[in-house]
């Protein structure tokens, strides 16, 4: 089916010439540019749309219930009636709320989700814009959504906002140093930031299969990034309520429900381009191989939020600093001393050597745990 | 006029009407705010010269960590919050300070003579540029790593808790 294989590159590549007949080429190309952003705007609801049903039904299987099923067949039409619901909750703001910050925040959060859409490679050619930068333009876009949280946190006034709001600062800094040093390794491979190339890197060969440590430590690091459980401390709801959000209703309420969602797509959809190969695939068009590796990882997150208990801030930040960070160093020097040493010797050797230098890193850290697990028994023993 | 020149002069005001929110606001919080907008004026400024690294590390560094870091220590410090007054007695210190930075700067971008070119910047401008910090420019290049070792260590020691003797 060649003609499925490019259709919506082929559609915008029509509607621009169709358009450019009677329009000057500026104003094509301008209609172009807004028609994009609309159809990645479109696209974002409807995605918040079916991943929120999703996830609610995949969740409820975990736990052994059925999971929304009274709107429609299967409860797919859930999302309207929740839509409804929004829309028409009282607006409230707290008394002693700074009443700027406060509403300024909800907008704040969604802006950087749509803006890091843009440079993400639906398919072959489905890109709103080739950064030569792209993966730089990500990590510094998605530094944007740590303010907004925080201002949220502090806006509101109150005692478990502003612990939610801190705890999201001292999470998502934190993680965001393995998520980079992993995402490095990738980067190294293919030369270049711009995810189009690092797409194109991968036809030969996934680069999980180069590295499927820095696929771990990448995936571990994307999560704790977004706020999902098991590393949803900033919203727990056991301890502070809903942490940041936890005075906010109606409309402004569902601006971060969007935008976590959307977030947590967007990072399954970022960890298939850098680690799965991204739209590339036998057969079927790009952009169903795009989806189809986005939302299998998407499940897994589910599945790890239907399985894995929360983690205490503790262990939180012993788990990025002490663990993640120097396993993503060694990793990091572990493969590029690969990549330089097989470098023009074919694929083979690369791959072999990438996943025999992965299987040492491991083993090392298997053998310093238990050694260090054997020292503890130790002393306590003594003790 | 052309659109660069309209683009150019719409983010200039926008950067310098921010910064000067930062220095007149009262509420502190706000200045941070306002401080965050300059810091994206800035880079959408490079973003005009076609240096789309240097805007995305300056959205990275400046608005994603000092800024963060700022509001953080904003909040952690109620005191602040309660200050009436956007000056302080030592307003004079500050004065003369700014007024010698503002000589040396309009000094030095007076007195160098810039390369102007229209022709475009060709090449990978990223991978030259780490060849460049590792290569010519390695010495302080290090020296700047070596400074931000000696501060992460510092910050540490400053950090830990007293052990008990």
């Amino acid at each position: 089916m060649p003609f499925l294989n490019d259709l919506f590159v082929n559609l915008s590549y029509w509607i621009h010439g169709f358009l450019a007949r009677f329009l000057p080429l500026w104003a094509a190309d301008l209609i172009m540019m807004l028609l994009t952003i609309a159809c990645l705007i479109v696209f974002a609801l409807i995605t918040i749309m079916f991943i929120n049903w999703l996830e609610r039904k995949v969740i409820g299987r975990f736990q052994d219930r059925y999971g929304p099923n009274r709107v429609g067949p299967l409860g797919i039409l859930q999302f309207v009636a929740d839509a409804i619901k929004m829309f028409t909750k009282e607006d409230i703001t707290p008394a002693n709320a700074d009443r700027v910050i406060f509403n300024l925040a909800p907008v704040m959060v969604v802006v950087p989700t749509f803006l890091i859409l843009a440079v993400l490679p639906f398919g072959r050619g489905m890109v709103a814009a080739d950064l030569n930068i792209g993966f730089l333009y990500i990590v510094a876009i998605s530094s944007l959504t740590t303010i907004a949280i925080l201002l949220a946190g502090w806006g509101s006034r109150n005692k478990y906002s502003l612990l939610g709001g801190m705890r999201v600062v001292a999470q998502m800094i934190s993680y965001e140093v393995p998520m980079v040093l992993s995402a490095l390794g990738v980067i190294m491979l293919t030369g270049s930031l711009s995810l189009v190339s690092i797409v194109e890197g991968q036809s030969r060969v996934p680069f999980i299969l180069l590295q499927p440590l820095g696929f771990l430590i990448y995936f571990i690091s994307a999560i704790a990034e977004v706020n999902r459980a098991p590393f949803d401390l900033p919203e727990a709801e056991s301890e502070i309520i809903a942490g940041y959000h936890t005075e906010y209703s109606g409309m402004k309420y569902a601006m971060f429900l969007l935008a976590e969602y959307i977030n947590a797509f967007i990072v399954a959809a970022i960890a298939a381009t850098l680690f799965l190969g991204g739209w590339q695939g036998p057969s079927l068009p790009p952009y169903v191989w795009f989806f189809l590796k986005a939302y299998a990882i998407y499940f897994v997150l589910m599945w790890l939020r239907g399985t894995l208990p929360r983690l205490r801030i503790d262990q939180l930040m012993g788990l990025a600093w002490k663990f993640l960070v120097p396993l993503a160093l060694v990793n990091l020097l572990v493969m590029g001393l690969v990549a330089t040493l097989t470098q023009g010797k074919g694929l083979f050797p690369l791959v072999l050597a990438s996943l025999v230098a992965n299987g040492l890193i491991v083993a090392a850290v298997v053998i310093i745990y238990a050694f260090a697990m054997r020292r503890r028994r130790q002393v306590e023993v003594a003790a | 006029m052309t659109l660069m020149q309209i683009a150019f002069l719409i983010v200039s005001a926008v950067t310098i009407l921010a910064a000067w929110g930062v220095v007149v606001g009262r509420n502190i919080l706000r200045n941070a705010l306002a401080l965050i907008v300059a810091f994206l004026g800035v880079a959408a400024l490079y973003v005009l010269l076609e240096a789309t690294f240097l805007a995305a590390v300056q959205v990275l560094i400046y608005v994603g960590a000092i800024a963060v870091l700022i509001i953080f220590a904003i909040m952690l410090t109620e005191r602040f919050m309660k200050q009436e007054r956007a000056t302080n007695e030592q307003w004079w210190v500050v004065l003369v300070a700014s007024a010698l930075l503002a000589a040396i700067l309009i000094f030095l971008v007076g007195a160098v003579e810039w390369q102007v070119t229209s022709a475009e910047i060709g090449g990978q401008p990223i991978a030259d540029l780490g060849r460049a910090l590792l290569t010519t420019y390695v010495l302080p290049f290090e020296v700047a790593s070596l400074l931000l070792l000696m501060a992460l260590v510092g910050a540490i020691i400053i950090a830990r808790e007293q052990e008990e003797a």
